[in-house]
């Protein structure tokens, strides 16, 4: 008998495809992937630490770090958790817009994440449509923090500053072609031959599996498990609004990417909901200058990032600043399964693996 | 018009032999000027090409793509010509030197002959080869070996990837290739492209061998490295495939030999299904570069609508799909012949 | 917050740590709190039992003298319960029993403690540090560890 020898190649830290700075070492056998080893720490800022010695407020501009591919979502998350940990009330107005702006991030997000599918497997064009359509997004953040890509918007007790008028009608416009968008991925990405053939039945995950190893946000749902903590644990005013949860069948890459862009749509109908019932009135509520939480407080507050579940756990020691603060960052968790679902495929299904499970690297190194 | 070229041609070698030279000597002179004369023209051509693909690109991801140099953006690719020229030569420690340096050489050369016996207008071809076709796609497959050497020399696992990967596919995609032109050839009855683009005089093949030339611009897609076939370069997995190692002219010499042998399928796939080089009102030479042009364009059109396909697909549809099309189609097509003849037409 | 010992599942978790668990309930957590050696024990009755069949977040905390370990638990897709089990450890002896064997989810998270705040777990698959270097010297996360600039 012939035997062949495994081999290792290094895929990342610097690689075309690995979404930053990500290292997977996979043991090859010819094509065929034996295991794959993840390597993270590449972008690791020490974020944690950083926040033991920034004061509440002043730790909000790192959070926007985190994800800074949907930067309204972890900054709430944050802000929401310290407001669990002080009991702060935030005015109506500032929730509908910071529901408003965090469905914004996750579409942003989703569709960075179809066109750098696109791209991974080839398809230079499906990024390019992808980027053109979420330059629109980038415009309003831009019109309403003056920031485009780290806005930083969201407040302990509210958001910054109220949103300015010219944000509504293109809001407004953006939502209106949201559905030719989508159209246009499905035709030129989505219903596209050969990304089926690259996708289907590739990087199968189990609902089981999925569970066990902690994996949330779309990729779980693409597994078939109904679970989004806007519903299944609503923070905010998510209560108030009606939209479905797309789930997939068969935890494979090419649910992950129908499940997200179906969820493009779903965060469309929110925004639209948002924007009907936005009340009028004050964007920040009173909140003393300095924040000092009650001594030996802590707090574990989760929302549902455009990536999973991203949790905040802080702890305070009765001064201004935390004593601890952790981020449990989907990405990294998302991130473990890697290795799982690409065993026994292909090299390009790596690929195609890593680009469907949607990390952020500065989230998952934090 | 028409005979612009021909007529060159002749005051050369009539000048030539009223000097004094034997005619034997005035045809050698000629015919190295002749392939002084392709190899500028290939070299000027991929530039166009170059700045062509990369506004095709812009065009289709609606965007501008290069505008800055020139009208156009045109003066673009003569700018990164220069860069690329002016760069140093790298030639990374570990590599086998030899081979390294020789690939690029080697695959651009091999590019280059395949111009001898394309007809590029009438009476036009270098060499008027009667088993051009043979030739053709006999030294197109040496292609495998350079960059299977370029790959191996570079002593880079992404790079011998790339070069096994493309062993495999333009191997296994030669015999669809030579398959789907057996039909054309049964029925011109001839090897000789020249002959080919006579038989089409009436009716082009692409008419009577609609299925052969499917399957023909598949497989040559593959043969040519391009998008959706572009495995050896295959950026997204492989970096840069076979080419991971190179960079500067060694690198551009690569590029080059690509765009070389975009142009020489296109313009076979011309030759032989499209009419060559005949056509009304305008000279042959300005058909057939029209012609290699179009589909061409359609290369391109293809290369940036599709993601890649995965290498082991790629591989099947060859054998599973391609070669019994063809096959099929090789049979249907002799028995169509002897049909006709049966019925006396 | 108040102890509370109505829950009959509860109880039957008192019963598994030996009656050393502590259980606080706030309007949004029950908090467990229990020994290192009855971890074990009480995080496969939490899984098996109450179905806890999530473990969210796994962190741990710098108190001086001690540290404390957290976990999450959750359970999908039905979120009616949601607890917090603590747990402390020495700073002398940082170690603790890893939970890999009930929430595979815990690996890299594990990891991810001892790479920064220096907890040993024992039985885990492959603990070697996550984010930083291999070479790296000390456990950041730890309040005496020193910033340099």
């Amino acid at each position: 008998m012939f035997t062949t020898d495994i081999y290792t190649i290094n895929i990342g830290p610097q690689h075309p495809s690995t979404h930053g700075g990500l290292h997977v070492e996979a043991l090859m056998d010819g094509e065929v992937v034996k295991d794959a080893i993840v390597h993270l720490g590449y972008v690791h800022r020490s974020m944690e630490k950083i926040a033991e010695s920034r004061t509440y407020t002043q730790f909000i501009p790192y959070t926007s770090r985190l994800d800074y591919l949907a930067t309204h979502l972890p900054t709430l998350g944050y802000v929401q958790a310290v407001e669990k940990l002080m009991g702060v009330e935030v005015p109506e107005r500032a929730e509908y817009i910071r529901v408003i702006l965090g469905e914004l991030s996750r579409i942003a997000s989703h569709m960075l994440f179809v066109g750098s599918l696109a791209i991974d497997l080839g398809a230079t064009t499906g990024l390019i449509y992808c980027l053109r359509d979420r330059e629109r997004i980038m415009d309003m953040f831009e019109m309403s923090s003056g920031q485009r890509l780290l806005a930083s918007y969201m407040r302990i007790g509210g958001v910054i500053q109220d949103l300015p008028e010219e944000f509504f009608p293109a809001v407004d416009r953006f939502l209106n072609d949201l559905h030719g968008m989508i159209e246009e991925y499905n035709g030129l990405i989505t219903g596209n031959e050969i990304l089926q053939a690259r996708c289907k039945g590739i990087g199968i995950l189990s609902p089981e599996e999925a569970i066990a190893y902690g994996v949330t946000g779309p990729n779980l749902r693409a597994s078939g498990v109904l679970y989004d903590l806007r519903k299944a644990d609503p923070y905010g005013i998510y209560e108030r609004f009606e939209f479905e949860i797309p789930t997939g069948q068969h935890g494979d890459c090419l649910d992950r990417l129908i499940v997200r862009i179906k969820e493009i749509e779903q965060s469309g109908y929110i925004i639209r909901q948002a924007l009907k019932k936005m009340p009028t009135g004050e964007v920040r509520g009173k909140v003393p200058k300095l924040l000092k939480p009650e001594k030996g407080k802590e707090v574990y507050h989760r929302i549902e990032s455009a990536k999973g579940e991203l949790g905040f756990y802080l702890v305070s020691d009765g001064t201004e600043k935390p004593f601890r603060v952790h981020v449990r960052a989907p990405s990294f968790v998302n991130l473990m399964i890697l290795p799982l679902i690409s065993r026994g495929g292909k090299l390009q299904d790596i690929i195609a693996n890593i680009a469907t499970l949607d990390p952020v690297l500065g989230e998952s190194d934090r | 018009m028409e005979h612009w070229f021909l007529n060159i041609a002749h005051w050369l070698t009539s000048w030539l032999v009223s000097l004094g030279l034997a005619p034997v000597w005035a045809e050698v002179i000629l015919l190295v000027g002749q392939w002084t004369c392709i190899v500028g023209i290939i070299t000027l051509n991929v530039l166009v090409l170059i700045w062509l693909e990369r506004k095709v690109a812009g065009f289709m991801q609606q965007r501008l793509g290069p505008n800055r140099l020139g009208p156009y953006g045109f003066f673009q690719t003569i700018a990164d010509t220069l860069k690329l020229l002016t760069k140093e030569d790298i030639i990374p420690s570990q590599t086998d030197k030899l081979i390294f340096k020789i690939a690029p050489m080697f695959f651009i050369i091999v590019s280059v002959m395949l111009y001898a016996v394309l007809p590029m207008g009438q009476d036009m071809a270098v060499v008027n080869l009667n088993v051009g076709l043979f030739y053709f796609i006999s030294v197109g497959s040496l292609s495998t070996i350079c960059l299977l050497m370029a790959g191996w020399g570079s002593n880079n696992k992404w790079s011998l990837l790339g070069a096994m990967r493309s062993v495999a596919q333009m191997i296994s995609y030669e015999i669809p290739l030579a398959f789907s032109l057996l039909g054309v050839v049964m029925i011109s009855g001839s090897l000789n492209l020249s002959d080919i683009v006579q038989a089409q005089h009436n009716l082009w093949f692409i008419l009577l061998q609609p299925v052969a030339f499917i399957t023909f611009f598949i497989a040559a897609t593959a043969e040519l490295n391009r998008g959706p076939f572009d495995m050896p370069e295959a950026e997204q997995e492989l970096t840069a495939g076979a080419f991971t190692e190179y960079s500067g002219m060694r690198w551009a010499l690569f590029f080059l030999a690509e765009y070389t042998n975009l142009v020489a399928v296109s313009a076979l796939a011309a030759t032989l299904f499209l009419g060559g080089w005949q056509g009304p009102f305008l000279p042959s030479w300005l058909w057939i570069i029209l012609k290699t042009y179009l589909i061409m364009m359609v290369f391109m059109w293809l290369k940036w609508t599709f993601p890649r396909i995965r290498m082991d697909h790629l591989m099947s549809l060859s054998w599973k799909v391609l070669i019994p099309i063809s096959l099929v189609n090789i049979v249907l097509t002799g028995a169509g012949i002897e049909i006709f003849r049966w019925m006396g037409w | 917050m108040e102890a509370i010992n109505g829950d009959k599942a509860l109880l039957s978790l008192q019963s598994i740590t030996g009656n050393r668990l502590e259980i606080i309930r706030d309007p949004h957590f029950i908090y467990l709190t229990v020994g290192p050696d009855e971890l074990l024990p009480l995080m496969q009755a939490l899984k098996e039992q109450l179905g806890m069949n999530y473990l969210s977040n796994l962190t741990a905390v710098d108190y001086g003298e001690e540290f404390e370990i957290i976990y999450n638990l959750y359970a999908i897709p039905d979120n009616q319960q949601k607890f917090i089990v603590k747990t402390r450890v020495p700073r002398a002896q940082a170690e603790l029993a890893s939970v890999f064997s009930i929430y595979p989810t815990a690996d890299w998270q594990e990891r991810e403690v001892f790479d920064l705040m220096g907890i040993q777990f024992s039985q885990h698959p492959n603990l070697v540090r996550v984010l930083l270097p291999d070479d790296f010297e000390g456990h950041p996360l730890r309040k005496d560890f020193k910033k340099e600039g």
